[in-house]
């Protein structure tokens, strides 16, 4: 009888994991990163990052369709390696981090174009203004990791005028797009 | 004119520090207020902060020499005036010295944030110290600015009652500070 329980409960739980399961992005561990790079000039690329974010998503290998991904982001961890350029980013010119302090992500739909490759789109919140955008997404990789977990990982890339979220400074007519970089690396909870 | 000062004079050494730094302090208030609305296209948008790091860090170390040539010094005896002026005055001036150091300290703090040198001028290069605060270039930048404008309204008060004192009272209070000596004619 007991053994029927314990049998019963794994087939349970086996069956909760092969539907859509919620995964964790892994900032503990540094396995993500919201990166942006925008050219210099017309001349270089430029990159940085944001230090401090979180979200989580939901994917089912069997369902990608009914995938979805929340990301919250903290507009002051701004990083560039540049201390004055990172002040001035995140001022008033720029980001106006002492208003916005926070920018958000959340998908609205998940369209798989076969080969591990996807459309996401959500709407994204930064500097007070909310657009859709659309993420191109990429599948890396999932399965279980050496220490008891299971991980899925994608890359995704967008890009959209600073403009269109009333960023106005002048950089540049080379300058006025900007490209994100998304490497997540979700724990399934 | 005399070196040193005397109960009843400036020495050349104090009008000098005086007169170097009050210009320059003004004018970095001036290029530091502008210098933030300049375009990136703007020729002046490098050579603006580097002017302003540059020249505040020169002002930092007359700062700290006036000090202690203040130190090593008697100062000439205020002016008749009411307990309470004297006292004001004595204190204003140790306010004016507190956040030119303090207005120094955050705008290096600004610049050094991410362990970079201040260049001064290309003649020299002032290492990173403090650094790894979170936000650090932020908070010094704000406390630098609050400061800065507490330091000009300040410096607003200074010269009024400098004013005051060679126009209303007619005494020798500005003259000692220009180096030219006590009324005969008062």
């Amino acid at each position: 009888m007991k053994k029927l329980a314990v049998l019963l409960f794994a087939t349970l739980l086996g069956a909760t994991a092969a539907q859509a399961a919620e995964y964790q992005f892994d900032t503990k561990g540094a396995h993500a990163f919201v990166q942006f790079r925008i050219k210099h000039l017309g001349y270089s690329w430029l990159y940085g990052r944001f230090d401090k974010f979180d979200g989580n998503f939901v994917y089912d290998e069997a369902k990608p369709e009914a995938s979805s991904v929340e990301v919250t982001v903290d507009t002051t961890s701004l990083n560039s390696n540049h201390a004055e350029r990172d002040k001035h980013l995140r001022g008033k010119d720029f980001l106006n981090v002492a208003k916005f302090p926070t920018a958000t992500f959340k998908s609205t739909g998940f369209e798989p174009k076969g080969d591990g490759k996807a459309v996401l789109t959500g709407d994204l919140t930064l500097h007070g203004v909310t657009k859709p955008i659309s993420i191109d997404v990429t599948e890396i990789g999932g399965g279980k990791d050496p220490w008891g977990g299971y991980r899925q990982g994608f890359t995704g890339t967008t890009e959209f005028k600073l403009k269109d979220f009333g960023i106005d400074y002048d950089l540049g007519p080379a300058s006025q797009t900007v490209e994100m970089i998304l490497d997540v690396e979700g724990i399934r909870k | 004119m005399q070196t040193r000062n005397s109960d009843t004079h400036y020495g050349w050494v104090a009008v000098a520090f005086h007169w170097m730094m009050a210009p320059a302090i003004i004018g970095m208030f001036a290029l530091g207020w502008w210098m933030r609305g300049l375009s990136y296209y703007d020729p002046w948008y490098r050579q603006g902060p580097d002017i302003h790091k540059s020249v505040g860090i020169l002002l930092l170390v007359l700062l700290v020499a006036r000090l202690l040539w203040r130190w090593a010094n008697t100062s000439p005896k205020p002016e008749p005036a009411p307990r309470w002026q004297q006292q004001a005055a004595a204190a204003a001036h140790w306010v004016l010295y507190g956040l030119l150091l303090a207005i120094s300290v955050t705008g290096y703090l600004i610049s050094t944030a991410d362990g970079r040198a201040i260049e001064v001028f290309n003649w020299f290069s002032v290492p990173a110290s403090l650094q790894g605060f979170e936000n650090q270039e932020d908070i010094a930048g704000l406390v630098h600015k609050w400061l800065a404008w507490s330091l000009m309204g300040l410096v607003v008060l200074h010269g009024l009652a400098a004013f005051k004192h060679h126009f209303i009272n007619r005494d020798a209070t500005l003259r000692k500070i220009l180096g030219i000596g006590a009324r005969n004619n008062a």
